[in-house]
């Protein structure tokens, strides 16, 4: 019986530690989020919104950032997702079983998880070095390179959900392949598709790394994408690591910017998904 | 894309006027019909040879970009800890130690924390609670790394100046080996800082993995070790985690290719010096943040094509852990099914 009580203890004592486990990495969130509500909130303003990057030591907002951003992602989502979806859908649907599917996808799960910084200094030697100077639309490209694997992977993934039958079916009724590709393929998967570029907008959104040698930055309002573009994630890096109180707290208003508009994206994604998985 | 109710014929005949097909039109059409099917069809071959091309670019450019600096230094590139701006003598060493030691802090506590945390959604948690915690712990792991990085810079290692650090040195200072990890002042930011930082941001993919994985343990399997008799704890060492050690290992690998690739979070608290200290709390650096912190303010082509080098071996490691990773977890999901 000693050995019994033993037995049960040592699992009692894992038990108890697996639950103090979950407590303070749920504990840890609310602690991040806690601080970035708090000084974020504190610092938000009508000015952020309205007025442009101060100079040092002077109030001001980030409108030019936040342009910048939008302006940016806009771009990289308009290039990266058609690619994204027709590399997938030849994963899922011409060449499902060709061995060049499986290379696609084991490089691009890879490409997936790779360092963005690295993909920073691609673009910088394939883009800025041959154009000469640093851009917005250098920065555009790199976040592509981005949203591309992301895309591939949800769009992949949805597709061989489709049940072949409603294929087969469209096959049947003489519809070439394209056919059944465009009117039911993508119809069925259509909501899953969505959320996949939801998710890709969500990564691209807080990506710092890819633009500090590409987009680089502005300090005045500019909506030229061919010349150095401001984005909210490097202004946030530059004003976070300055010694200005001024810059500090709009570091925190934009933090609070992209966190909600990232967790806004991933909410709805996953919203979109489950009324999806209801039908 | 048509309207929803379009019949079949209208979609391939949409162009054609309304009247009966003659041989020669049903010709033309299955003509075009074929063309289109063909054209789309070469249209996604290449989107997706587009994906290795990408992949090839990478490796392409960061060769060609590195070439001045590794013909400069050759393999003393990789052993020296020099690293000199001015004198244009450089090494990669010290970032290199930097990524290694900030990975292995953050392995050494995200892995045991991850895989309990998995042990306590999948085998202890109310299924109503699953739901809740899983989704809070994927957004964990959808917020962007600067707000870790922003978090960490003025909350949590003043935090840490305060607080852990102090008590270490105090804790530590007797012991031999142990004194000169955690000697020096307590600075805030430093190795020890980026390292926990990166714990809590590897935590997420780690635990999710593990997660389903050990979901995906056959329930006959555990209610066999049960009806022995089996503990909690013992179903989960003798049958779970057996069942999931290659998935758990793709997982684990999966976020140490996060870990040394990480750049924002690791660039605020790392404190970005160009050496290798004995001490934990001293600052220090990694390859991600010396090309961060360096790479817009470097001059000269030596300088430059020396970061770009740095960002080669990050490249390079992380390619092969995230491929043991990926290798891993196909495994499993061949396992699976």
């Amino acid at each position: 019986m000693n050995l019994y009580a033993r037995r049960r203890a040592t699992s009692r004592v894992v038990m108890a530690m697996s639950i103090g486990a979950t407590a303070i990495g749920l504990g840890w969130l609310v602690l991040v989020l806690g601080a970035l509500l708090w000084n974020g909130f504190t610092s938000l303003s009508i000015a952020v919104f309205t007025e442009m990057t101060p100079p040092p030591g002077a109030a001001g907002g980030l409108l030019n950032p936040i342009l910048g951003s939008l302006m940016m992602s806009a771009v990289a989502v308009a290039v990266g997702t058609p690619i994204g979806i027709l590399a997938g859908t030849y994963m899922a649907e011409y060449g499902r079983y060709s061995p060049l599917s499986s290379v696609v996808r084991f490089i691009n799960d890879i490409l997936l998880s790779a360092p963005s910084i690295v993909v920073g200094l691609f673009i910088y030697e394939v883009v800025v070095r041959p154009m000469g100077h640093f851009s917005g639309l250098a920065g555009s490209i790199a976040l592509a390179v981005l949203v591309i694997p992301v895309v591939v992977r949800t769009t992949e993934d949805m597709l061989l959900t489709v049940p072949k039958e409603l294929r087969e079916a469209a096959t049947a009724l003489g519809l070439p392949r394209s056919h059944v590709i465009a009117n039911v393929s993508y119809r069925a998967a259509r909501a899953g598709i969505i959320t996949g570029i939801l998710l890709a907008v969500a990564r691209i959104s807080g990506e710092t790394a890819p633009l500090l040698f590409t987009a680089l930055n502005n300090q005045f309002f500019s909506a030229d994408m061919n010349a150095p573009l401001a984005s909210l994630p490097v202004v946030i890096f530059q004003f976070a690591m300055s010694p200005y109180p001024e810059w500090q707290n709009l570091a925190w208003a934009g933090a609070l910017i992209i966190t909600f508009a990232v967790l806004a994206l991933s909410i709805s994604a996953r919203a979109l998904a489950a009324t999806r998985n209801a039908q | 894309m048509p309207s929803r109710r379009m019949p079949v014929v209208d979609i391939a005949l949409r162009d054609v006027p309304a009247v009966a097909a003659t041989p020669p039109d049903r010709k033309r059409v299955l003509a075009r019909l074929r063309l289109t099917n063909s054209s789309f069809r070469t249209l996604t071959l290449l989107a997706s040879i587009l994906v290795l091309v990408i992949l090839g670019g990478v490796i392409i450019a960061l060769i060609e970009g590195s070439l001045p600096a590794l013909r400069q230094f050759g393999f003393g590139f990789l052993v020296s800890e020099r690293w000199n701006p001015v004198t244009e003598n450089f090494g990669a060493l010290a970032p290199i130690y930097g990524t290694v030691v900030t990975s292995i802090i953050a392995m050494m506590i995200a892995v045991p924390f991850g895989l309990l945390i998995a042990v306590f959604l999948t085998e202890l948690c109310p299924p109503w609670l699953r739901r809740p915690i899983g989704i809070a712990i994927e957004l964990l792991a959808g917020i962007p790394s600067i707000i870790y990085g922003i978090w960490g810079l003025f909350v949590f290692a003043p935090f840490l100046q305060r607080t852990l650090q102090p008590a270490l040195i105090d804790l530590f200072g007797p012991i031999p080996v142990l004194s000169t990890l955690f000697a020096g002042p307590p600075y805030g930011i430093g190795t020890l800082t980026a390292g926990l930082i990166l714990a809590i941001m590897v935590l997420p993919f780690i635990t999710s993995i593990s997660r389903d994985v050990f979901e995906a343990v056959p329930p006959v399997l555990k209610e066999a070790a049960y009806g022995l008799g089996c503990t909690t704890w013992e179903v989960v060492r003798y049958v779970v985690i057996p069942f999931a050690r290659v998935g758990v290992t793709g997982g684990v690998m999966l976020g140490l290719g996060r870990a040394l690739g990480e750049t924002m979070a690791v660039t605020f608290v790392i404190g970005n010096a160009h050496r290798i200290s004995g001490s934990l709390l001293a600052p220090g650096t990694t390859i991600s943040a010396t090309i961060a912190n360096e790479f817009t303010e470097a001059l000269g082509d030596l300088y430059t094509s020396s970061l770009v080098a740095l960002g080669l071996i990050l490249f390079v490691i992380t390619f092969f852990v995230l491929a043991i990773a990926r290798y891993m977890l196909m495994r499993i999901e061949r396992r699976i099914g």
